[in-house]
């Protein structure tokens, strides 16, 4: 089975890190602003003055930077549940920084979420696609075989 | 009222962000492996590919729509529910359309993975 080299579980994990340290920053900034309204509009353009929010914003940018990156090498399909632990993160961060709650089944939701990510960690990382137009100049180095499921 | 307002701006996000996810995933499959285009041209040539894929401007629009809808969510909802609600709407809606548009053979292993990591985002939104 194809294995994703170091680089690209590195990719991986900056989708997780950066999306999650982003959307706390956000949700920050956006606490600090208090309610935006459709009636305010403008109140959500100058949001992005808030460095919560400017700082929220550069490092979703990086996310987006990885997660382009990764999706031009895997399928969507394993891309989203790979990086899924960001929401296990988010939780985690609104818990300890945010002092939201963490009840019971949101325990046990953040537990079928790590064990999905390891159900699609453990597979094909790309699935050949019959009507897949490869560029001159992408490389058919990743292309894993899917094996069987 | 505040919930229904939370709950609308979850599934603008989640129908955006699909339409997006769609979109970039598409774009990003045709520029090819950014990691060895970077290795052998650069990352101008990076850049230069992908801002000329005119899907990639429609994918990043709807990120746009989904990114401010966002906005919105998590100054009416708390962080813990706006963020994983809306992923799991985008996330089942993705693999749907993910094997409708992109042609991506879901198999057994990724649909166990979709619904395991649907359900337990739905768990943590209750």
């Amino acid at each position: 089975m194809h294995q994703l080299t170091f680089r690209k579980y590195l990719v991986l994990a900056g989708i997780t890190v950066f999306s999650t340290a982003g959307d706390s920053l956000l949700a920050r900034g956006m606490k600090e602003l208090g309610n935006v309204s459709l009636h305010n509009f403008s109140g959500l353009l100058l949001a992005v003055l808030n460095p919560w929010v400017t700082a929220g914003i550069l490092l979703l940018l990086t996310f987006f930077a990885c997660y382009m990156s990764a999706l031009s090498w895997a399928d969507l399909t394993y891309v989203l549940p790979a990086t899924s632990l960001a929401y296990v993160l988010v939780a985690l961060v609104g818990h300890f920084r945010l002092h939201e709650a963490i009840s019971l089944t949101r325990w046990l939701g953040i537990a079928l979420i790590v064990a999905g990510m390891g159900f699609v960690t453990a597979g094909p990382s790309v699935t050949p696609s019959h009507q897949h137009e490869k560029s001159p100049d992408a490389l058919p180095d990743t292309a894993s075989q899917e094996i069987r499921s | 009222m505040k919930d229904l307002h939370a709950w609308a701006a979850i599934a603008i996000i989640g129908m955006a962000a699909t339409t997006g996810d769609v979109l970039l995933s598409y774009s990003m499959k045709r520029v090819g492996d950014v990691g060895e285009l970077w290795k052998r041209r650069g990352v101008l040539a990076v850049i230069r590919r992908v801002l000329g894929t005119p899907t990639f401007a429609l994918g990043v629009m709807a990120m746009a729509v989904a990114f401010y809808s966002l906005l919105f969510g998590l100054s009416w909802g708390n962080l813990s529910l706006v963020v994983p609600a809306s992923a799991s709407l985008t996330f089942v809606a993705n693999a749907v359309a993910a094997r409708i548009f992109l042609h991506e053979r879901v198999g057994r292993r990724r649909w166990i993975a979709a619904l395991l990591v649907a359900g337990g985002v739905v768990l943590m939104a209750l």
